[in-house]
């Protein structure tokens, strides 16, 4: 048995043959605003170093992250961080073995994608 | 004629080559920033606009740096980790222990960076 069809097994059915699902959109989008965080992250390094090193350097990379580029990225990845957060919340719940169904699932989809979206509106209020 | 059970021939072959301590380390490091992003959130995103005396003075007191500290040092291990499963499935061979390599050095020295600018700031 150890030596029979190795390589020649059947492929389970690839990406692009499956039609677009909330589930899968989610997921995703999971690791695409986990690993776009950076940008916001060395900028944020860089403020910080930024501020320890003189009043002169602090004021140049200040301008640059509360310019208008820098409120759009970092407003952008506001949204990137409560939609990651949410998301992580998601899969320490499917950890579990909870809420696997896909109508719970899809709920789940739903609640990250709003709950992101209102998390940000109220944080860019609060701060 | 190799002599290998199947068990033999699974072995060590699996994805994670390390069993679940990569998963649980990711694991770990998630609780963790449900508690300390939203608490740097809130303290980074409430000084950020502020001018330079201001910074100095609220970075000098415990809590905003000790959680601002605390964020860079699991965010970072937290990114160095869950990048390195994204390369793993898209890159391969050379190119991918390279990559693993230059982004784990990128997530420390960033994490490295910020950590001296806050004990400079605190101190």
């Amino acid at each position: 048995m150890a030596d029979v069809n190795r390589g020649k097994r059947p492929l389970s059915p690839h990406l692009t043959i499956y039609r677009p699902q909330l589930t899968s959109m989610t997921s995703i989008l999971t690791r695409i605003t986990g690993n776009a965080l950076i940008v916001a992250a060395l900028m944020t390094v860089w403020w910080f170093l930024a501020a320890a090193s003189s009043p002169e350097y602090f004021a140049f990379a200040d301008a640059v992250v509360t310019s208008w580029f820098g409120d759009l990225v970092m407003f952008l990845s506001l949204w990137a961080l409560w939609y990651h957060t949410l998301a992580g919340i998601r899969h320490l719940i499917w950890d579990n073995a909870m809420m696997l169904e896909i109508d719970a699932a899809e709920k789940l989809g739903w609640a990250v994608i709003g709950g992101s979206v209102a998390l940000t509106i109220i944080t860019a209020f609060i701060i | 004629m190799r002599y290998l059970t199947d068990r033999k021939r699974a072995v060590g072959l699996g994805s994670a080559k390390s069993g679940v301590h990569h998963f649980w380390a990711m694991k770990l490091q998630s609780v963790a920033l449900l508690l300390l992003i939203p608490l740097f959130v809130f303290t980074f995103g409430g000084i950020l606009g502020a001018p330079y005396e201001d910074v100095v003075a609220y970075y000098a007191r415990p809590f905003p740096a000790i959680v601002a500290a605390l964020t860079l040092i699991v965010g970072f291990k937290h990114f160095s980790d869950g990048c390195q499963v994204l390369i793993e499935d898209y890159v391969h061979g050379t190119a991918q222990k390279i990559t693993i390599i230059l982004v784990t050095c990128l997530s420390y020295g960033a994490m490295a960076t910020g950590l001296f600018a806050i004990a400079k700031l605190a101190l």
